[in-house]
């Protein structure tokens, strides 16, 4: 219970540790978990905005998809209205086509049948000289008379 | 055993002896051979238990902390590290709770304090005969009478030690209401409070009255402090030297003081570990009032 030279030993040993822990100790765990709590507070911030950016790439990513199903579809309607197109010009092509074959076969029917009735009003003129020749016999010149027999022909 | 040659208050005032160093009644330098003679050397003497056990404890302390803070880093924390950081955050939250100015000292000084006096007060711990018991053997060896080898294991059971604390921290205390108030600051806040009066008669007898309420305010903190603390640990330790004298008591009864011994270790861990943070607790609120410029 007696206090001597011990107090003061004491206050000076006390006032030496609190002076190493004050230096040596204390500063740098305190810096480690200064540093500790930043690196904590950048990651759980790092985290948010991946987050975040994710979210936003999400969001683009479901836009694209939606544009692109929309093109596709709009494709796909030009596609059809193209093809619906063409077929409708083929059937226009093909129509006009049978018509001016229809034409043409008319037309070249009519010539034949034209020629037709040519030669035949010819043949029918010979046969009608023919036979006013076998009819007349001497009086009628086929030469003299051939104006008169070509205008029945046309007749014919 | 020293119980079956002395009698129980000769084992008990052993145990409550200090190894001290000083000069003995014949004019020479030495080891006190007895309580009395211990306290015969008056102040120029030196309590070579406690100085040897209070530095040693602290030299572990920072041994441990030292070697944690060269560890410490922003990364994952392990093994030493880890539980350095831990009281360290404890007592940066103490400091943060109750101290409200900026001060670089007070939460080193505060883990100091803490880590100090619990390790001080763990030595209560040990087996009270053992360490003696190894010291006198040790002293016995040296050529000493080993029964006048006194070794007093826990250091915060010697009042030198507790009041140096306490007085390291008074004397923060003065510093800084001195550095914050200023000189006069600090005699205004002596000598103008509580009674405050405009009558300029009476205004010198009520700074005199003031003067002593709160000299004895100031003077009470470090007294309190330390003798809390001294006294918790002396009745505690006292009570295990009552418990070991029972060993010496027979079978039964030597049983019973084992069971004893251990309930009372057990609560005694609440006691060491409470009265370090009350006293580091104690500690932040003086300093945080020595900021402060009223109370």
């Amino acid at each position: 219970m007696n206090i001597n030279l011990t107090l003061i030993a004491q206050l000076i040993s006390f006032a030496v540790f609190v002076w190493f822990t004050m230096k040596f100790v204390w500063p740098p765990i305190m810096k480690a978990l200064e540093e500790r709590k930043a690196k904590i507070a950048d990651g759980l911030a790092a985290a948010e905005r991946g987050q975040h950016e994710q979210e936003l790439a999400e969001k683009k990513a479901a836009e694209r998809l939606h544009e692109a199903k929309q093109q596709a579809a709009e494709i796909v309607a030009k596609a059809e209205k193209r093809a619906n197109e063409i077929v409708d010009d083929a059937k226009t092509d093909a129509r006009t086509e049978g018509d001016r074959l229809v034409t043409a076969a008319r037309a070249e029917i009519e010539q034949e049948t034209n020629k037709a009735r040519e030669v035949l009003r010819e043949k029918v003129a010979e046969l009608a000289v023919a036979g006013a020749e076998k009819i007349l016999r001497k009086e009628i010149n086929a030469a003299a008379h051939q104006d008169i027999v070509t205008a029945l022909a046309k007749q014919i | 055993m020293a119980a079956t040659e002395i009698t129980s208050s000769e084992y008990i005032q052993h145990h409550l002896t200090n190894m001290t160093f000083g000069k003995l009644p014949d004019g020479s330098w030495g080891m006190a051979q007895s309580a009395a003679e211990a306290k015969a050397m008056g102040f120029w003497a030196i309590h070579l238990d406690s100085m040897f056990w209070s530095i040693g404890l602290a030299a572990i302390f920072l041994f441990f902390f030292m070697k944690a803070a060269k560890k410490a880093s922003a990364g994952v924390p392990s093994g030493v590290v880890n539980f350095c950081e831990w009281i360290i955050e404890f007592i940066d939250t103490s400091v943060r709770g109750s101290f409200s100015h900026k001060n670089a000292m007070v939460a080193p000084l505060v883990l100091t304090v803490f880590a100090w006096v619990f390790l001080m007060n763990l030595m209560d711990l040990v087996p009270v005969d053992l360490i003696p018991r190894i010291a006198a053997e040790i002293g016995g060896l040296m050529g000493a009478d080993p029964h006048h080898v006194y070794f007093k294991v826990v250091p915060s059971t010697d009042p030198n030690v507790t009041f140096a604390m306490a007085l390291g921290v008074f004397i923060l205390i003065l510093f800084y209401s001195i550095k914050i108030k200023g000189m006069g600051g600090f005699i205004g806040e002596l000598t103008g409070m509580p009674f405050e009066t405009k009558n300029p008669l009476l205004k010198p007898i009520f700074m005199v009255i003031n003067l002593v309420l709160e000299g004895v305010n100031l003077i009470a903190k470090p007294i309190s402090l330390s003798l809390r603390l001294f006294g918790n640990m002396y009745a505690g330790e006292m009570i295990f030297i009552l418990i070991a004298l029972m060993y010496s008591g027979g079978v039964l009864l030597g049983t019973f003081g084992g069971a004893l011994q251990f309930v009372w270790a057990v609560f005694h861990i609440l006691v060491i570990t409470l009265q370090a943070f009350i006293f580091i607790t104690l500690t932040i609120v003086y300093l945080d009032m020595a900021h402060s410029e009223h109370h």
